[in-house]
């Protein structure tokens, strides 16, 4: 392998590699053309971006844990998104409202967006892949049991399954249930179980298994 | 979002409404697979701008009322997989639902 000294081939291949495509030349157009006008400024694009980078799923872990463990902020959470996350320091800004959707022992919520890509990226950070995909918002919606078990998830037939289609600024976000066998667990433990696709409810949150 | 100049709530919750089927023009949020469907008002969401002004700088006021609008999934697919009772809640401005008979 070493004869040679052969490294023309690299592991990794360079981000920048290739002639860019037409968005990405479109967006350094757009972008140039705000700044030399003085619409945005370098410095509000970076810090913009540095704020979508604290978004995460760990977030929405968070509230979801926080709502498992005070009752009385799960009531407000359910009844004012905005302000109970305004409780806990986490804007969601003025473009879109937030509403919770609550996982029971009888509904079982999912989001969707069928028309684009509409996520609680305030809580959950970027949407996966998947879930822009054309396959899972054309199908959430008709086949919402067939998607759930593609991701592993059996909602039994004694529970609805109720699939809300985010087709306008009003951002949801599922509550899941707390899995038996977490009680009397702090907010830190809760947390860390809280998956992202537990609040999308693609899944449901299970309690570790005890080996 | 301006609350203020919004038009007052047409429907309540649990009222029948029908979904227009008008053909899309422009920019708008309402799924075509539930144009011309009966469904309920599930809730009644607030005051949003109207997203088929807004999506041409146009202020988009007065707000339109937006509902979430509950549908029967075994009545929207007749080959539905699943509950007689699973639902499908879709947000839905008031400027596109009129009032349906009751059953």
């Amino acid at each position: 392998m070493h004869d040679g000294d052969d490294h023309s081939r690299t592991f990794q291949p360079d981000h920048d590699r290739g002639p860019a495509t037409p968005y990405e030349v479109l967006e350094v157009a757009i972008r140039s053309i705000l700044i030399e006008k003085g619409i945005l400024t370098p410095e509000e694009i970076s810090n913009r971006i540095n704020e979508f980078d604290t978004r995460s799923p760990a977030l929405g872990a968070k509230v979801v844990a926080r709502a498992w463990t005070d009752p009385d902020f799960k009531k407000r959470l359910l009844a004012d998104t905005r302000a109970a996350l305004d409780e806990l320091g986490i804007e969601i800004g003025e473009i879109a409202e937030f509403k919770t959707v609550e996982n029971t022992a009888e509904i079982h919520n999912m989001i969707v967006c069928t028309l684009c890509s509409c996520y609680p990226k305030a809580l959950l950070g970027f949407p996966p892949a998947w879930y822009k995909s054309l396959a899972y918002r054309s199908r959430t919606v008709r086949e919402p049991r067939a998607v759930l078990k593609e991701f592993g998830t059996y909602i039994p037939d004694s529970m609805d399954v109720r699939v809300h289609d985010s087709t306008a600024d009003l951002r949801y976000i599922v509550l899941p249930m707390q899995p038996a066998g977490t009680e009397g667990w702090d907010e830190v433990q809760l947390a860390k179980i809280i998956s992202r696709d537990s609040m999308i409810g693609t899944a449901v949150v299970k309690a570790p298994s005890t080996v | 979002m301006n609350r203020e100049t919004s038009l007052p709530p047409q429907f309540n919750v649990g009222q029948r409404v029908l979904v227009d089927d008008r053909k899309s023009v422009g920019h708008c949020r309402t799924p075509a697979f539930v144009r011309g469907r009966v469904g309920v008002i599930a809730e009644v969401l607030g005051a949003f701008r109207n997203p088929e002004k807004l999506a041409y700088h146009r202020p988009g006021l007065p707000a339109q009322v937006l509902y979430a609008v509950r549908f029967r999934q075994h009545e929207l697919w007749p080959a539905y997989e699943g509950t007689k009772t699973d639902e499908l809640d879709i947000d839905i401005y008031a400027n596109w639902l009129t009032p349906a008979a009751a059953i």
